[in-house]
């Protein structure tokens, strides 16, 4: 496969994990009123990489669910390829508590759109952040920004990032591919 | 329950019958309900997907559970909806069906789903007019939602469909659910058996790869699942049994009789039920009936149905 360009690899990846693992404990200290939330399809790995990493630290299941926006997003009837929905999977009310929004990479915002609009089926939480590995920067088409980042990339419409993980794959690792490849 | 799908969209923009459906789209069709379903069990039912999509319900016949069905649908994917019935319109004043639906579209309608009286009608529209067709019932043809909704009640309580052995009994000649649900049936890979008395099942039925029984006792001692359906009075311009009486006598299926086979087998049934006639009480009622099963599905399978379907409307620029 050419034009496949490793920028994090399994190693730097894990130290990541680590700072924003930290960086939640900081804000929602025992995560008593605390949910994580991953965005179907690719955002539910890394949900499930902090949900684990959390429990080691704290020594405490934290809440986690996976939400599919599929239903809600806005560009349905407007591409080319058909949306295929996932599972949603949220075990809990949403209501009165405070929702971490989990996805691998933040691009133009309206996955993240979609996922607020989807969320509110299950209540009115009392406060919403977001937390991505990667974010494009410059490329948002929304005034969303998260609250926690692994890192920034700069990139160009042309290229595509692509976060693997072990589960899905041999090794973890973030990707810059040009799309024709992909 | 987890499908493995191998297609992503419908080929025709049309649902018109199970007979043009292949496999892949079933299971398609199926895979998407799961979700729909997902959604029905929510505490806020709905989605935004087709808030800009306009969908006319033309009916041409009476119906009170797939036109509910439809609109409840429609409605929980934010559809706009308008109802149309034939005994309030102007096919009383001597309309044609294509000028009706095309004065319909006029008004800016997406999606048209259409019942009959004959057969072939929605077919018929769909080479006339430019809109997306959905068949809910054409006279003694098809009933593809009902059939996939009765697949996906089978699916989903016995987790797969192939290998099952189905019995459909009772009125095989008048009823479009028969003929949709043996096309979906052996599409699946299920064994399919009809039943009935001999007025009622069509001359060649078994030349679709089905087996026919006179019966009763003889198709429920071979079946896993029984489906059961009504005597179309409506639709019998002839006399086919001297009397509802000797029908229940002979076809009627009733807790005793189930009781008697030694194994527990599932029914189903389309509606509207005629207790006492087809189906007794005392089975309609009781565990072994999935009747209220079929209903739910049904709107979880006719969200995915028109949400498959709307993907395919022109792409508004």
């Amino acid at each position: 496969m050419p034009d496949r360009k490793c920028i994090i690899h399994a190693k730097l990846l894990d130290v990541m994990l680590h700072r924003l693992c930290h960086q939640l404990i900081e804000n929602h200290a025992n995560f008593e009123e605390t949910v994580l939330l991953g965005l179907q399809p690719r955002g539910i790995y890394f949900a499930n990489r902090i949900q684990r990493r959390l429990k080691k630290i704290l020594n405490k299941e934290i809440d986690k669910g996976y939400l599919d926006t599929t239903f809600h997003r806005d560009d349905f009837r407007r591409r080319d390829s058909p949306l295929t929905p996932n599972k949603t999977d949220v075990p809990f009310l949403v209501e009165d508590k405070n929702v971490i929004l989990l996805d691998d990479v933040l691009y133009t915002g309206r996955s993240v759109r979609a996922a607020l609009d989807a969320m509110v089926t299950f209540g009115r939480p009392r406060k919403v952040e977001l937390m991505v590995l990667i974010d494009r920067k410059y490329t948002r088409h929304l005034p969303i920004e998260p609250d926690y980042v692994g890192r920034a990339v700069n990139t160009i419409d042309s290229q595509r990032v692509l976060v693997e993980w072990e589960e899905q794959n041999e090794e973890d690792g973030v990707w810059i591919t040009s799309k024709a490849t992909t | 329950m987890a499908t493995e799908t191998t297609t992503q969209t419908l080929r025709s923009p049309h649902l018109l019958g199970i007979k043009d459906l292949s496999v892949e789209e079933i299971q398609l069709i199926f895979s998407t309900a799961d979700q729909f379903k997902d959604v029905l069990n929510r505490p806020i039912k709905k989605v935004p997907s087709l808030r800009d999509v306009t969908i006319a319900n033309i009916f041409f016949e009476n119906s009170t559970r797939t036109r509910l069905s439809f609109e409840l649908a429609e409605k929980r994917l934010s559809a706009d909806v308008v109802n149309f019935s034939s005994s309030s319109s102007s096919v009383k004043k001597g309309e044609t069906l294509l000028d009706t639906v095309n004065n319909i579209l006029a008004m800016k309608v997406d999606m048209v789903v259409m019942r009959h009286a004959s057969p072939g009608a929605p077919h018929f529209l769909a080479r006339h007019i430019d809109a997306n067709i959905v068949n809910a019932g054409d006279g003694t043809h098809e009933h593809p939602t009902q059939a996939l909704l009765d697949t996906y009640s089978i699916y989903e309580r016995f987790g797969q469909v192939a290998g099952k052995k189905v019995v459909i009994v009772g009125d095989i000649m008048h009823s479009r659910v028969a003929l949709s649900n043996i096309f979906a049936l052996q599409k699946l890979g299920a064994e399919v058996m009809v039943c009935g008395p001999a007025t009622l099942l069509p001359k060649y039925i078994t030349e679709l790869g089905i087996q026919a029984t006179l019966d009763l006792r003889e198709a429920l001692e071979w079946c896993d699942i029984a489906n059961i359906l009504r005597i179309q009075l409506e639709r019998q311009q002839v006399k086919y049994f001297p009397s509802l009486r000797e029908y229940s006598l002979y076809y009627g299926v009733n807790k005793k009789l189930l009781d008697s086979l030694g194994k527990s087998i599932t029914i189903m049934h389309p509606g509207p039920i005629n207790r006492g006639v087809e189906l007794n009480s005392d089975v309609a009622d009781s565990d072994q009936a999935i009747i209220l099963d079929q209903v739910e599905n049904g709107v979880a399978i006719r969200m995915a149905v028109l949400y498959l379907l709307a993907s395919q409307i022109k792409k508004t620029e």
